[in-house]
């Protein structure tokens, strides 16, 4: 076969698979995106709607910024969403400091009973959320305990610690084992080498952890609704309130969060990338 | 580099300094691995030693026993008179160079280099003072506030050996630090760090696959193979007398022929008959009391290829082979010959022009009695 001929029989190819990248994929990728954000545009939209009844419609009955004015007109729905962030917040900081040492142990050390960790954190993500509710609930009625926000803390650590180990362990995999030699070799107790060089290298892992907790509990409704007792988050809260009509402030607050969360994830992306 | 050699050598017998390094009987296994078997060795202070050998001989094991990072199954690890072997490392007073470098990359240049000095809780100006001299050292004044990132792997390298150096410990270990660079650089780095061994005096204890490295910057190494020391000694005594086969074959081209001996161990010449008859001579105190099979050893550059017609050479030892191959390379003509017990004995020739042997020529091999090994 002659060149020219191979280039006859290469051409049609060629261009079908540059419109396969021209065209077809990036069509795609837009639709899936479109898809997965249109809920969120929605609820934005929404929550710049009048409602004269208190109530959301989804009826266009024109714009205003009232509903952001009063977003704490209402205390039991601003009590829930303070409820959510204690949660959040401190369910993701306490399961940071648990579960940075087991991400270096498992990261860094053979020990009995490895296997068994792994083989846990792995449960905890993929056990249904009904089930770990069903048994955290039965755990605190055995053990008599009232159930509020310590509980859901307790509940929110249980779930969190797996997210954080996972993202802290794949960051302490990625570092050279002698960078840590490198500080013993240099005159660094364990404790000293701990802090002044393995934490700052993997601090952005611990932040990404945390992020990840912190959006793993905030929206939490399942594992929460079954130890919370009388106290309400906001998923409680916003479902509580679908039967009687939802108030447009769960819009804005949810694109509060929105907002917040898509800024945290900016931050994220900066520091994994400063620190690469 | 000879005379350098002696005066090194008379500097050791003046002061005879005690080991800055020894190792008694150390042996360490992981699970049913024996990485590093029984080894004994003192190295000298101000001595750069190598431990050369092939990839997974234990090298880094060993390093890492006189580092810290390991602990020895059994045996002793001393630094001067002190026994380490359980001490921690950050607790010892030495310091690596490690293969990948291992900088901090969230620390600048000065941090890195004044990392150990904090520990010690130097004043701060000292401190400052001795990272400036340091990076002057390794010629590259005036990094102190650039970052891991920017520098180039050459550059990265001397931050590696600042940082350890500046502590002055009372050894140092480097584990194939040049292993990452390229040749050029490689081989200026290998005179870079001679000459900056010479300036501090500190021991070197130098980790190396590669025995051309050894050979050019040691005072002394030890060959390893599969966790053991062959031998140890000066790069000239371990290549014009390997002990074994493995370091014979480890450091270069060398040639082996069987064969017995036939009389004279221990006398100053003995007499070895070849596995084809033949019978050369070989010094005396190469051959042990009541050893008789033998492998006699050249090395291709110490054989001279003559035409059979000619005279033998006054003195030396003789067979006669065939040329079976021939390479030209320029500096030299490489050979192979086959031999006795049709052995393929590899012969360089210095290209000085003349008429070259073809394959199939029957021709002569000869040497001097005193440049044989036996192993
Ligand atoms: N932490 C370890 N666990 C198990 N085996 C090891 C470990 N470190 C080294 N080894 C084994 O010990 C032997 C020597 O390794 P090493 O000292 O790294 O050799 P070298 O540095 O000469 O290449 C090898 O067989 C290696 O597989
Ligand atoms: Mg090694």
């Amino acid at each position: 076969m002659s060149t020219a001929e191979a280039s006859v029989m290469a051409a049609p190819r060629e261009r079908r698979r540059i419109q396969l990248g021209r065209f077809v994929l990036p069509v795609y990728t837009w639709l899936v995106i479109l898809y997965t954000v249109i809920p969120i545009v929605l609820m934005i939209v929404y929550s710049f709607n009048q409602a004269p009844s208190g109530r959301l419609t989804f009826q266009w009955l024109g714009f205003t910024t009232q509903w952001y004015q009063q977003v704490f007109a209402i205390p039991d729905l601003t009590n829930s969403l303070v409820n959510s962030l204690i949660v959040a917040a401190s369910s993701s900081v306490i399961s940071a400091i648990i579960g940075t040492p087991l991400a270096l142990a498992l990261a860094r050390y053979r020990y009995r009973g490895k296997n068994l960790t792994d083989g846990v954190i792995f449960t905890n993500i993929a056990a249904p959320s009904v089930v770990v509710g069903a048994s955290l609930l039965s755990l605190f009625i055995s053990l008599n305990v009232n159930r509020g926000l310590a509980t859901i803390i307790i509940a929110h650590v249980t779930f969190n610690i797996a997210f954080v180990t996972i993202v802290v362990r794949a960051r302490v995999v990625g570092l050279d084992r002698s960078i840590e030699r490198a500080a013993y070799d240099l005159g660094a107790s364990p404790w000293v080498a701990f802090q002044k060089v393995l934490l700052p290298l993997i601090m952005p892992g611990i932040l990404a952890g945390m992020l990840l907790a912190f959006a793993m509990s905030i929206d939490d409704f399942i594992i929460t609704s079954f130890v919370a007792g009388q106290t309400l988050t906001f998923p409680l809260w916003v479902y509580g309130a679908v039967k009687v009509g939802i108030p447009p402030q769960v819009f804005v607050m949810g694109t509060l969060i929105f907002l917040a969360g898509v800024v945290l994830a900016l931050i994220n992306v900066f520091l994994q990338r400063r620190s690469a | 580099m000879r005379v350098s050699y002696a005066v090194r050598e008379e500097e050791l017998q003046e002061t005879s300094t005690p080991a800055d390094v020894s190792l008694r009987n150390v042996v360490k296994m992981f699970g049913d691995t024996v990485a590093v078997d029984d080894i004994t060795l003192e190295i000298p202070r101000g001595e750069f030693f190598s431990l050369l050998g092939p990839s997974g001989c234990g090298k880094t094991t060993t390093l890492g026993m006189i580092g810290g990072f390991e602990t020895p199954t059994s045996g002793t690890i001393l630094l001067g008179d002190t026994d380490v072997s359980r001490v921690p490392a950050y607790k010892r007073d030495v310091n690596t160079v490690f293969q990948s470098y291992a900088l901090f990359p969230h620390l600048d240049i000065f941090g890195n280099i004044a990392f150990g000095l904090r520990r010690k809780r130097m004043a701060k100006d000292d401190i400052a003072r001795r990272v400036a001299e340091a990076l002057r050292l390794v010629d590259l004044p005036g990094y102190e506030r650039r970052k891991v990132a920017e520098l180039s792997g050459g550059q990265q390298q001397r931050i590696a050996l600042a940082r350890a150096l500046v502590n002055e410990p009372r050894v140092l270990l480097l584990d194939e630090p040049l292993g990452a660079l390229d040749l050029k650089l490689r081989k200026q780095m290998q005179t870079e760090l001679k000459r900056i061994q010479q300036d501090v005096g500190i021991t070197f204890l130098y980790v190396t696959h590669d025995q051309e490295e050894a050979m050019a910057m040691s005072d002394r190494l030890a060959v390893m193979n599969a966790g053991k020391v062959e031998q140890c000694g000066s790069p000239r005594e371990v290549y014009e007398h390997p002990a074994t086969r493995f370091v014979a074959s480890f450091l270069g081209a060398s040639n082996l022929i069987d064969g017995r001996v036939a009389s004279g161990a221990g006398a100053a010449l003995a007499e070895v008959v070849l596995s084809g008859g033949e019978r050369v001579r070989v010094p005396g105190e190469r051959i042990a009391q009541g050893q008789s099979e033998v492998s006699v050893g050249i090395r291709p550059e110490k054989l001279h290829l003559d035409p059979v017609e000619e005279p033998a050479r006054e003195g030396h030892n003789a067979i006669t082979g065939q040329v079976t191959f021939g390479t030209y390379l320029g500096v030299s003509n490489q050979y192979v010959v086959r031999g006795p017990g049709d052995t393929d004995l590899v012969v360089y020739v210095q290209n000085l022009g003349l008429r070259a042997p073809g394959i199939g020529d029957t021709v002569r091999l000869s040497w001097l009695p005193e440049h044989t090994f036996v192993v």
